[in-house]
């Protein structure tokens, strides 16, 4: 393992923090060079999440353990040492958000450069994204509780941040204002939790806490605590008020990442439920109530994405509703954990799938949907309509990132979803009919979008429009390249990452504990 | 007056009350890593005599003593200066104390175990640290609380 | 009652305070302190954790041999609290300055541009 290997836990975090600090200062040399700054950034951190992915798959289901500041103690711990520092514990799942979170950094932080030109505040814009970076990373990396709590209250702060930077528009202050509460109560609930299972136990390292978790009746009230916190965050209905709103107003390359964010919070969300809970709560129970919340977001998501005629909202409400098929897939899982048939596994490689093949689509729907409301100068899809004349390539890549995220074979979002189908429909043939249904749905809100921004005859929006430059286009691109090949070869990906990702997950929490206390 | 500062008693007092404050508020991120305090504590403590000119004198006194462009580079320059100090000992692993216990003349005494009097040269790179998060907290809380009074006054003129 | 579970008392109140207030007020400035009610409970949660029946504080300056000393890690994670909260207080802040300027009004009744 070569020395950059070994460091890349920390580097994800420390590089775009120091980006974060330095951008401002950059900025006084001008654009270009910030640009060259934080897109640097940017590609060194792709490169060391592909590195570490790459290590950790190939390490067979062992986590990399990091200790900050270290020189101590070597991992795995023997003869009853107890981890005082902060660890970072990197294990498959990890890994594979720091794949997700490097692609939507990426190719927003490109599109960013060309969107964000004509502006003023850039300096300021790109130091926020690098730090919500910075905390999406730390969340998905870090090994220990309170750590975790202090990178989630670092992205609310510059999410919340970026949803109210427009400070011009009344709408994204008062969205801004409601992300920063829900994001706050959210970042609260974790921390008593927190204090809950540190006033019991005397640790706050989740390998640790999870060798020494009893489930008593504190530690369910912390998992309740826990349980709401992480899904307030991750938008989940019924406490998903402030998700549309965020990413509706939010610049539209700003939205993507936000996504990223929500997932992160789901990735917290598993790693309590899996990792630090496991075996000691009834986790068909548990479960049930995610397929429950699963249901429900995907159900409130797609209807609620039916009444819009905001395009930009429209889209918010379909990446709210694709929370709902992860937290049904990995939801699935958790129900049958205990007896682990067949296909528990299979859902859960659903869930954990889908959140990559969200993403791109996700990302590349606002990226589109920035675009166009750029171009037209409004958001109202009853004022647009003919767009498609003179922006063709937009309206071809909006159209592949909808049928992608409503399922639609040959694109990723369709192999992801079929395993959650196949697997939902093992457990009650009643999910699976929900599942589908709503798909479909989500299909006809995005054919009613297409067809109201882009078909029909030329209007009055679409007199001097044009496809967006090719800084613009070269992102949205590249996550089309992505949607085309995940959906081609699935097989591959699915094997390759997202099964050891499932697996550290499901089957991984012995590999997790033994990896920081030994054997 | 212009609602611009307070009475001539407030701000009489302010003119020999901020050196204090700003002195004490350095010897807190000094003794950082003795006592109870930090970089944090001491910058908060700079910020507040900051913030009390700003009250006294209104925006118009302090303009001149605090600049919100220098404030936000040297907040920068404070972040920044933290993380290198981080990434020094990274041939180890990230935050590794390089300094601690090295014998050097920057803070690289050892200490006694147990009870002590207190050893001022010890504690390696912790020491530097809070300076560099004292320069942050201050400048920044300085920042924030002067772009507040801005933002407030100018919705008394609209 | 013990008298030493007195501040887990004082922290719940708190909390259930700042959450009556967070849900029941229209101001948004009120919301903010909701909100930071809820947090000073919290805070205060966490560093009753750490408190011993006659500990000192856990510095060894001048310390007196064999004395107890109370927890310090609960009082790190309750600072590293503080400071976080003392950036998401200013934050809601700037929001709620910026909504009144835009709308003239910090009732939460009149400020609903989004919804739907």
């Amino acid at each position: 393992m070569t020395a950059l290997t070994l460091h890349a836990p920390v580097l994800l975090i420390a590089l775009p923090l120091l980006g974060a600090f330095a951008t401002p200062l950059i900025g006084k040399l001008g654009k270009g060079a910030r640009n060259t700054f934080v897109g640097l950034i940017v590609l060194a951190v792709a490169g060391l999440a592909s590195l570490l992915a790459v290590s950790v798959f190939g390490a067979g289901g062992v986590p990399t353990v990091y200790e900050l500041g270290g020189g101590t103690f070597t991992f795995p711990l023997s003869g009853g040492q107890v981890p005082i520092r902060i660890l970072f514990e990197v294990d498959g799942m990890s890994a594979f958000m720091g794949l997700i979170t490097a692609l939507i950094a990426l190719t927003s932080a490109f599109f960013s450069f060309s969107y964000w030109r004509e502006r003023s505040g850039g300096d300021l814009y790109f130091s926020l994204f690098l730090l919500l970076t910075a905390g999406i990373f730390g969340m998905v990396m870090t090994g220990d509780m309170f750590n975790f709590f202090v990178f989630l209250e670092i992205t609310s702060i510059a999410a919340a941040s970026l949803v109210g930077f427009r400070v011009w528009r009344k709408q994204s202050q008062e969205a801004g204002f409601k992300v920063m509460a829900m994001y706050t109560l959210s970042g609260l609930f974790v921390l008593l939790a927190i204090g809950l299972l540190y006033g019991q136990y005397g640790h706050l390292n989740i390998a640790a806490l999870a060798n020494s978790l009893q489930g008593s009746l504190t530690d369910m009230i912390a998992l309740g605590l826990l349980l709401t916190g992480l899904a307030m965050k991750a938008g989940a209905v019924p406490m998903h008020m402030w998700a549309p709103d965020a990413y509706g107003e939010a610049p539209a390359p700003m939205s993507a990442i936000l996504v990223a964010n929500s997932q992160a919070s789901l990735y917290g969300l598993f790693r309590i439920l899996f990792t630090l809970y496991g075996v000691t709560v009834s986790t068909g129970t548990m479960g049930w109530i995610l397929i429950v919340l699963a249901l429900l977001t995907i159900f409130v998501g797609v209807t609620m994405a039916l009444i819009q005629s905001d395009l930009k909202r429209l889209v918010a409400f379909g990446a709210v509703s694709q929370i709902g098929y992860m937290l049904l897939g990995v939801g699935v899982g958790l129900a049958v954990m205990a007896t682990k048939p067949e296909y528990g596994l299979v859902a859960m490689q659903g869930g954990i799938f889908h959140m990559l093949n969200d993403a791109a689509c996700v990302g590349l729907l606002f990226f589109a949907s920035g675009a166009v409301i750029r171009a037209a100068g409004t958001r109202d899809l009853n004022q647009m309509g003919g767009l498609g004349h003179q922006m063709k390539w937009t309206s071809i890549f909006f159209a592949i990132g909808a049928v992608a995220l409503a399922g639609v074979p040959p694109f990723n979002g369709f192999a992801s979803k079929f395993l959650i189908y196949e697997a939902s429909f093992k457990l009650s043939p009643f999910l699976a009919v929900i599942a589908v249904l709503s798909s479909i749905m989500l299909l006809a809100v995005f054919v009613k979008a297409f067809q109201a921004a882009f078909l029909g005859p030329r209007s009055n929006a679409s007199a001097h429009v044009s496809d967006p430059s090719p800084g613009m286009m070269v992102p949205m691109a590249a996550l089309v390249l992505v949607i085309i090949v995940f959906g081609l070869f699935p097989g591959f990906f699915v094997d390759h990452i997202v099964t050891p990702a499932a697996k550290a997950l499901w089957l991984g929490r012995d590999a997790y504990i033994n990896a920081v206390l030994g054997g | 007056m212009k609602n611009n500062g307070m009475s001539i008693i407030v701000r009489t007092v302010t003119r020999f009350v901020y050196g204090l404050i700003i002195l004490f508020g350095f010897y807190v991120i000094m003794h950082g890593h003795l006592s109870p305090g930090g970089g944090f504590q001491g910058g908060a403590v700079v910020a507040s005599a900051f913030a009390l000119l700003l009250v006294a004198f209104g925006s118009t006194g302090l303009k001149g003593r605090l600049n919100l462009h220098w404030l936000q580079t040297m907040e920068e320059v404070g972040a920044l200066s933290f993380l290198a100090l981080a990434f020094l000992g990274i041939g180890t692993a990230f935050f590794y104390n390089l300094f601690a216990n090295s014998g050097g003349f920057l803070f690289g005494a050892s200490v006694p175990t147990g009870s002590n009097a207190g050893v001022f040269a010890a504690g390696g790179l912790v020491p530097l640290m809070n300076w560099a998060v004292g320069l942050k907290v201050m400048t920044g809380i300085a920042a924030i609380v002067i772009i507040m009074l801005v933002g407030s006054r100018k919705e008394e003129t609209e | 009652m013990n008298i030493g579970n007195l501040p887990f008392v004082v922290a719940a109140l708190l909390v259930l305070f700042g959450l009556y207030t967070f849900l029941f007020k229209r101001n948004l400035i009120k919301l903010v302190i909701g909100i930071t009610l809820i947090e000073t409970g919290v805070n205060l949660f966490l560093v009753t954790l750490g408190y011993r029946t006659d500990g000192i504080s856990p510095i060894y300056t001048f310390a007196p041999e064999a004395q107890k000393m109370v927890l310090p890690t609960p009082q790190a994670l309750t600072l590293t609290s503080i400071v976080i909260g003392l950036a998401t207080t200013a934050l809601l802040l700037s929001f709620a300055v910026f909504i009144h300027r835009h709308y003239g009004t910090l009732d939460v009744r009149k400020v609903k541009e989004l919804k739907g």
